[in-house]
């Protein structure tokens, strides 16, 4: 049985839930057929789950990405003179990528390469499909903070390291992107709530997440109120414990330093 | 130990350096000096090539290191730089400043560096510095940290490009003091200064830069009781 008036419910319900004002007996029938009927919260908790490996696995993706193409940029945008050739070649290819990248919805992304690109058969290419989707919408955004980090970093950085006798990614790596991390920590959180956020499209391509969870059970119950309420909230407690969690982050690694 | 043919350096249509040809031997404490926008710190940094000549070649211990084929990263290692900013790593301490490339570059051990580290800190009277991060030094003291910096590589020769130029005039005095005593212990020196009693105190060979090129060059004695160049003359009116 998927689903029970509120009347019906009333009869087999405790008592007590009869004496209390009509308003506050239907918000706990509402609560009820939302989480409880059928073990529902266990489509939120599913859902839950998934928008975490979907955040997480884009994180990752979105990072990587934009790093590497935050370091071409900035070498190609900081080196004197002509840039040699083939940095040539790779910084125009990640503009490009920028460029269209951010310049397209992330649900027309989702659209494109959920039902032309890759067209996903099975329950774990649709989870990787959505992984990809938004890492690579994500990688986007993160490549030019990162860029603006690395711009940061005074060039006399690069010719310590460099006069030392390191080699430019030995620099770039134990020099200027250390410092550059600390100073894009701000920014970098701002895109992670974003693409936490953002997770919810991915129902596009049928994604189980937690708002696709919200909307099967509306479907079931033909209540919308406290499904979609519950999955703001869930949301944004989510988005608070993050924020929360960057905050001691960017403390630990302020810790120390006072230039 | 170091050898300069035809050394030109221009940016876009600004010609910097027109034509150097200097030898500089080992144990020579070379002190360049010349109005900015001569080109003395351009020279200096094409040294090391961290300006790219645009022609002319540059040998360091017999090596032309404006050869592509030639690793300048190996060669780097052996030439200590000094720098008018500092350019300390804020992000590590003192002594992780002093270690980063010895280790990093496989050179030394941790251990080994870490001794190394503690006997420059101890030379320079910073033992209880080794700790703290460069934001919480003074710039003289900062300064003497990026000297040891550079001397943990154990270099053969040092550039010093204008290295007191940003310090507070107290703390200038720590810093030449420092740069004697690298003198007298023989290492080879090239160090673009407006500090004059340094070069004449410390200074084997003098040279004055002007519009890119070397117009005079002598001993103390002869650059300063006897210049020649008018445009030396009217410099060293100046700054005296």
């Amino acid at each position: 049985m998927n689903f029970i008036t509120f009347a019906k419910w009333l009869e087999t319900a405790p008592t007590w839930i009869a004496t209390l004002p009509k308003w506050l007996s239907k918000f706990v029938y509402q609560l009820y057929q939302t989480f409880v009927i059928e073990d529902r919260w266990k489509l939120f908790l599913s859902g839950l789950e998934m928008t975490f490996i979907v955040t997480i696995g884009a994180l990752i993706i979105g990072v990587v990405i934009g790093m590497l193409v935050a370091v071409i940029r900035s070498s190609h945008d900081l080196s004197r003179g002509k840039p040699n050739f083939l940095l040539r070649i790779l910084n125009a290819i990640c503009k490009a990528y920028i460029t269209v990248l951010r310049g397209t919805p992330l649900m027309v992304q989702l659209l494109i390469m959920g039902f032309v690109v890759m067209v996903p058969k099975t329950n774990f290419d649709t989870v990787l499909c959505g992984i990809i989707t938004l890492g690579i919408n994500s990688g986007a955004y993160v490549a030019e903070i990162a860029r603006s980090g690395i711009m940061s970093i005074p060039a006399g950085q690069m010719e310590a390291g460099r006069s030392l006798g390191l080699n430019y990614v030995q620099t770039m790596s134990s020099i200027i992107l250390p410092q550059a991390f600390k100073n894009i920590l701000p920014a970098l959180g701002n895109e992670l709530i974003a693409l936490l956020k953002e997770t919810s499209l991915v129902t596009t391509i049928a994604l189980t997440d937690v708002t696709k969870a919200a909307q099967v059970v509306t479907s079931r119950t033909y209540d919308a109120f406290v499904p979609y309420i519950s999955l703001a909230v869930i949301y944004l407690v989510l988005v608070m414990a993050l924020t929360k969690l960057l905050a001691v982050l960017e403390r630990r690694l302020r810790a120390g330093d006072q230039h | 130990m170091i050898s300069i043919k035809g050394l030109k350096k221009s940016f876009g249509d600004n010609n910097v350096l027109r034509g150097i040809d200097q030898e500089i031997k080992k144990g020579e404490k070379v002190v360049i000096i010349g109005a900015s926008g001569s080109g003395k710190s351009t020279f200096l940094r094409c040294l090391n090539l961290l300006e790219q000549p645009t022609d002319g070649h540059i040998y360091f211990e017999g090596v032309d290191i404006t050869d592509p084929k030639n690793n300048i990263n190996v060669l780097r290692q052996r030439m200590g730089m000094v720098f008018q900013q500092f350019n300390l790593f804020p992000h590590k301490t003192v002594k992780e400043n002093i270690m980063l490339a010895p280790v990093k570059l496989g050179l030394m051990t941790k251990e080994e560096a870490s001794k190394k580290a503690d006997a420059l800190l101890a030379r320079v009277g910073l033992s209880d510095k080794a700790d703290a991060y460069p934001g919480q030094l003074s710039g003289g003291q900062k300064q003497r940290i990026a000297i040891v910096r550079s001397l943990a590589m154990n270099p053969s020769v040092m550039l010093f490009d204008e290295p007191t130029s940003a310090l507070d005039p107290e703390m200038v005095g720590e810093v030449l003091e420092l740069m004697k005593e690298l003198a007298d212990e023989g290492m080879t020196m090239v160090v673009v200064t407006h500090e004059m009693g340094f070069a004449r105190e410390v200074g084997t060979r003098i040279l004055f830069m002007d519009e890119g090129l070397v117009m005079e060059e002598g001993t103390p004695q002869e650059f300063f009781g006897a210049p020649k160049n008018p445009r030396l003359k009217d410099f060293l009116a100046k700054v005296l």
